[in-house]
């Protein structure tokens, strides 16, 4: 599915955070959005799985206007910090992310990403137990059992250290190849440009690239 | 969402014990309050069921209404035998019961009466016959359970009310013989030992052979007797005396002139069980009025706890709740999750508490036969218990429902951009 992103326009009070802009993701593309810390990058990633309303512009996945019922069909979130529901282990988390996207629960598909990801071992691990790759991966897994057909990270590698950060964008790279869905990675960290065959920037509330 | 819910309460089980005790204890408190008044009540009810005045030495009504309907009390005093007679050639009234007591069979007290007894009480043998002769019981179904009697065995009385077996005061010389054994009526005949007036005479070597004689004649004068109303029967009397009637009207006048009749006429008083029942509850109703308002009291305290759980765990929560929305979770699932919680709680502690209150009134029934006397059962819920558990049920979601709107109210995005 193609992400179609335009002439989005975002303000906090008399803050303008994003002043126009537009992208386009094809289907299966992978993408790194590149911006300093400040320059909104979370609040577009908001805009584009539809959490925030812009005050202009429009995103599209396959043509269809984002919003709550699409995310949750299509679209799958890795976040920084919030990685898992905290009163639930890993697998149980997985099998509710399916629940809640498509309401029913595919074990196998479950136990073939925790596989993929290499956690297995760690299925029945709650939340508070996982070492910061670990989680992270965890995450992954969570946005990854939906098959969405767009994943997006924010800051996926930031609280990771240098040997974590690259397993885990090549893990997300690998992830979104293999289960044929865009790929866009907001980040602050230009060391993942060269992983990257594309890369956006956003500065001044545009983007460009 | 109910696993969610449920993964929430496991994740704090301290809390939610504790929130769970508290609801289970004020339940506990509240369905013993229901059970006992219920049942105190509907024994009552039962066992003055048809008797609608009983006539008795001089004393308190309540103390003559306890001994000779519910037994549980030392009787008033002695009546004199013709009374029964003078009573019952009144045409206002229908039935009359004689009562003689005195002594018991380990603990089960020995009534001497006669045949209206077992209709007054509408009583059905399971085994045996009736008493017909001299020294002949029929046992009522609890005092055959417990005693294990059975038809043909032989008993001694012991004298007063109390179990006072190896006590040196056994009527040795003269053994009961069970004839009978009651079938269960529910009421107090089951834990009673009937037989006739006359033998419990012969227990106490009271001479009645002039009475015999001339038992159904109603004009027969016995001056001897009239006077003899000692203030505690306990003492043996050495008349042939009676020691309450129990007195069945046959219509509504009767119950105007009747009472007024024997307390003007002669030197026994008439006590209206029906009033003296209603007094009783009406002291029952007052003490266990103070004790529901305070197991309210602590069911809303529950209530409370329930709510400051769940509000601090909105607050710890955000994170988790944000993420379920962005998930996919709808508002209105995310503040189900929060109902739920509160409403689980609540449930458990009801149901804890419910489950309890009748396994500590089963426990204490076995051990304490007074609370079986005063027809206390273990598992017979009254209506009562339905409204309480939905009651602090409804107290959960009540609790639960401001957390819950506030959760509902979550902006996942904003929730996202400060974490
Ligand atoms: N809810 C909000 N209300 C007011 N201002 C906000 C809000 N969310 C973000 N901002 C502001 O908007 C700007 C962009 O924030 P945003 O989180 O999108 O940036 P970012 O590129 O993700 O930054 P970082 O790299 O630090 O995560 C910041 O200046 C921030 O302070
Ligand atoms: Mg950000």
């Amino acid at each position: 599915m193609q992400l179609e992103v335009s002439g989005i326009g975002l303000s906090y009070g008399d803050t303008r955070v994003l002043r126009d802009v537009s992208l386009v993701l094809d289907s299966g593309e992978q993408a790194l959005l590149l911006g300093a810390s400040g320059s909104g990058k979370s609040s577009l990633l908001n805009v584009i799985c539809g959490l925030q309303t812009p005050d202009s512009g429009t995103v599209t996945l396959g043509d269809q206007p984002v919003h709550d019922g699409v995310r949750k069909a299509h679209i799958g979130i890795i976040f920084q910090t919030l990685r898992l529901v905290s009163a639930l282990n890993v697998r149980a988390n997985l099998l509710l992310a399916q629940r809640l996207a498509n309401g029913v629960q595919n074990a196998a598909k479950v136990d073939e990403t925790l596989e993929q990801l290499g956690i297995n071992h760690r299925a029945k691990a709650r939340p508070f137990e996982l070492s910061q790759g670990e989680a992270q991966r965890a995450a992954i897994a969570r946005a990854l059992v939906v098959s969405p057909k767009l994943l997006i990270a924010d800051e996926p590698t930031s609280a990771l250290d240098k040997g974590n950060t690259k397993v885990v964008a090549e893990m997300l790279i690998e992830a979104a190849r293999s289960a044929g869905a865009s790929l866009l990675i907001a980040t602050h960290d230009d060391r993942l440009t060269s992983q990257f065959g594309r890369t956006l920037m956003l500065e001044n509330g545009k983007v460009t690239g | 969402m109910i696993s969610l819910a449920l993964a929430y309460l496991r994740d704090r089980p301290l809390t939610t014990a504790l929130n769970v005790l508290l609801l289970a204890i004020s339940v506990a408190m509240l369905v013993l309050l229901l059970q006992f008044g219920e049942q105190a009540r509907e024994r009552l009810e039962r066992d003055a069921a048809g008797v609608d005045l009983v006539v008795g030495a001089k004393g308190s009504p309540l103390q003559l209404i306890l001994s000779s309907i519910f037994h549980i009390d030392q009787p008033t005093g002695n009546i004199p035998h013709n009374s029964l007679d003078r009573l019952r050639s009144n045409p206002a009234v229908s039935r009359v019961v004689p009562l003689a007591l005195g002594d018991n069979f380990r603990g089960f007290r020995i009534v001497g009466t006669d045949a209206t007894f077992a209709q007054s009480y509408s009583l059905e043998l399971a085994e045996g016959a009736q008493f017909d002769g001299p020294m002949q019981a029929v046992i009522g179904s609890r005092v055959a359970e417990e005693t294990g009697a059975q038809l043909g065995q032989r008993f001694i009385g012991n004298h007063g009310f109390a179990n006072g077996n190896g006590d040196g005061q056994g009527h040795d010389h003269a053994p009961f013989e069970t004839v009978g054994i009651l079938a269960p009526s529910g009421t107090v005949a089951d834990r009673l030992i009937l037989t006739s007036v006359e033998s419990v005479w012969d227990v106490h070597g009271i001479s009645h052979d002039h009475l015999e004689e001339d038992q159904e004649s109603h004009d027969h004068d016995n001056g001897e007797t009239t006077n003899a109303s000692a203030p505690q029967s306990h003492i043996p009397s050495l008349e042939p005396d009676l020691t309450a009637l129990l007195v069945t009207y046959r219509n509504a006048s009767a119950a105007i002139r009747v009472p007024a009749m024997v307390n003007r006429l002669t030197e026994m008083q008439a006590a209206v069980p029906a009033i003296e029942t209603a007094r009783l509850l009406e002291l029952l109703d007052a003490s266990i009025e103070g004790i529901r308002v305070f197991a309210w009291l602590l069911a809303a305290t529950g209530g409370l706890a329930i709510f400051v759980a769940l509000l601090n765990m909105a607050r710890g929560r955000e994170g988790d709740l944000a993420l379920l929305r962005v998930m996919g979770a709808s508002p209105i699932q995310v503040f189900a999750t929060v109902i739920l919680e509160g409403v689980i709680a609540a449930a458990v502690g009801a149901v804890a508490g419910w489950i309890g209150a009748h396994a500590l009134i089963g426990i204490v029934r076995s051990q304490f036969a007074t609370l079986t006397d005063l027809g206390l059962t273990a598992w017979a819920p009254v209506s009562g218990e339905a409204f309480l558990i939905l009651a602090v049920i409804a107290i959960g979601a009540l609790a639960a429902l401001i957390p819950a709107a506030q959760v509902y109210r979550i902006d996942p995005a904003r929730v996202l951009a400060r974490s």
